[in-house]
């Protein structure tokens, strides 16, 4: 389903001048996702949307696509693959860059509006390859549920991002004391008034210190797909999607702690070591959520894939963290009574995906549970039990993966 | 329930030089796969539950009882500003509580 050819037809799009794609080439009769094993995924369609190859549709209105778990064979997802989360509808659909700005305000000395080709050529180009993933990835595995987008687990991506350092845009706009810390909202505003405005916000202080938190105008080289922020988003390494500000439009400077609909009660977690709680009970305080938890992924074999006993096996996939890189991978094929270590790919970055594979094999016919859990730079891990919260965040589970030798 | 959907998409892209470069994209219709299942109080729902997104946001959602949909269309009203008279309220959750139920 990936190798469509009408994938490389899409890879051009930006390229060419304006052109229109028929019907039939961008969507085509819904099918039900085949991942029949997979409960929380059965009988989602896969459709095709502008820009972007055949994904897994949660929503409609407003669009969210959730990557298949093929395409986490390598560090880079492409950026047809990309999946896409919106808050609210409408979601922009189109960007005059002609008129487009990207507005600095607020507690500023010089309130800036910048144009595409100011981002572009005023800023030092900065670039950094980093995973972005949904709070809410995996939120369909929790048990006891909780409501919300109920994701699988492909509600995440790695690219190579290229912008401008953001504390360059707030060095040029020159930020005033008292300055606390920075908002920013993109073009999506809805419909209705009574809902919230999707605006986030990051403290000063983890703008400044990180030079690769950056507004990012380049995707894999290219520009941004419409539904993953096009003209440019905001990176923000390490720390979940939710602050990844897409279509942005404006930042405003702010001598307080921003805690609008967005920031506070939405995506927050318990105020604990752990971000969780006793499954099925309220947290007393919860904080934001910033930082991702460690993973590692599975994805070949498939889960209930059959191989033969005793040949040689490759398994593969990939781990992240947020933001101190992974130092190592073990598998486990005895359902995690013993360990061993996988071999790492390149290393893109401490914020990007980590390829790793091994090469098991099946000592007899039988039914095997395949384990991958990985060790971040500063010795966090994952458990072998879930981890629960009331929103479903933060998930990071050993995962599992059964196969058949025979 | 899947009904074929054709739909018109147009991407439009010019040479980044351009001063005046747009994209522009088309978004498919709802989909067939968000569609309410059929039962008393449905066009109540259908009604209440689509103006602000597409009704997959329920759908997708775990099975529940009177009290999961009722929390659920509290937060609507309450949170999100949704217009739904008490009657209406009661009847969503009746029927969110059979088709969607335990
Ligand atoms: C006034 C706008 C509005 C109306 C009308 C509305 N909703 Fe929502 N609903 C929202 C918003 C905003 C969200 C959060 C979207 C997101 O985060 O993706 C949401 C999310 C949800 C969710 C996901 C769980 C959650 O709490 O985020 C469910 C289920 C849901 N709505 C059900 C309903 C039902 C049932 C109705 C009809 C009674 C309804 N909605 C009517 C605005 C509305």
């Amino acid at each position: 389903m990936a190798r469509s050819p009408r994938r490389d037809f899409l890879r051009t799009v930006g390229g060419l001048g304006a052109f229109a794609v028929s019907a039939e080439m961008l969507w085509r009769a819904p099918r039900a996702f085949s991942q029949q094993a997979d409960p929380i995924l059965a009988g989602r369609p896969l459709v095709r949307y502008p820009e972007k190859t055949d994904l897994i549709l949660m929503t409609s209105r407003p669009p969210q696509l959730e990557t298949p778990m093929t395409y986490f064979d390598r560090a880079i997802t492409p950026n047809e693959a990309f999946f896409v989360r919106y808050h609210t509808f409408p979601v922009p659909t189109g960007v005059d860059l002609g008129t487009w700005r990207l507005r600095v305000t607020g507690l500023v000395e010089r309130p800036l509006e910048l144009s595409f080709e100011d981002l572009k050529t005023r800023f030092p180009k900065a670039a950094v390859t980093a995973v972005t993933q949904c709070a809410g990835n995996s939120r369909g595995r929790f048990s006891p549920r909780v409501l919300g987008g109920e994701w699988g687990d492909g509600a995440m991506g790695n690219a190579e991002w290229v912008g401008a350092r953001l504390r360059d845009l707030l060095a040029a706009a020159g930020v005033r004391q008292g300055a606390v810390q920075a908002t920013f909202e993109g073009l999506d505003k809805p419909a209705f008034p009574s809902v919230p405005h999707f605006v986030k916000s990051l403290d000063l202080r983890r703008i400044m210190e990180d030079p690769d938190v950056i507004v990012a105008y380049q995707m894999n080289g290219r520009e941004l797909p419409m539904l993953n922020g096009f003209p440019a988003r905001l990176v923000v390494p390490g720390w979940y999607a939710t602050y990844w500000v897409k279509n942005l439009s404006e930042i405003a400077v702010v001598d307080h702690v921003f805690e609008k609909f967005w920031m506070k009660p939405a995506y927050r977690i318990p105020d604990t070591p752990c971000g969780c709680v006793e499954p099925g009970t309220a947290p007393k305080s919860t904080v934001p959520i910033h930082r991702m938890t460690v993973r590692s992924f599975i994805v070949a074999p498939p889960s209930g894939a059959r191989v033969a006993a005793g040949r040689p096996v490759a398994l593969k996939g990939i781990a992240f963290d947020g933001g101190y890189g992974v130092r190592e991978v073990q598998v486990s094929d005895d359902g995690g009574a013993t360990w061993r270590r996988a071999q790492l790919g390149p290393d893109l970055g401490r914020c990007s995906f980590r390829e790793w594979s091994a090469v098991w094999t099946p000592p007899g016919a039988g039914d095997y549970t395949l384990m991958v859990r990985a060790l971040n730079a500063i010795g966090e891990s994952q458990g072998s039990e879930p981890l629960w919260n009331p929103a479903g965040y933060l998930r990071n589970v050993v995962e599992h993966c059964g196969v058949h030798a025979g | 329930m899947r009904r074929t959907l054709v739909l018109a998409a147009l991407v439009t892209a010019l040479p980044l030089t351009a001063a005046a470069q747009t994209k522009a994209i088309t978004l498919p219709p709802d989909h067939a796969y968000g569609d309410l299942t059929p039962g008393p109080g449905v066009e109540v729902a259908q009604r209440a539950c689509r103006s602000c997104h597409s009704t997959d946001y329920i759908v997708m959602q775990p099975r529940g009882d009177a009290k999961q949909w009722e929390a659920v269309v509290t937060k609507m009203i309450k949170v999100f500003g949704a217009s739904i008279s008490d009657e209406d309220a009661k009847a969503i959750v009746r029927y969110l509580s059979t088709a969607y139920g335990k």
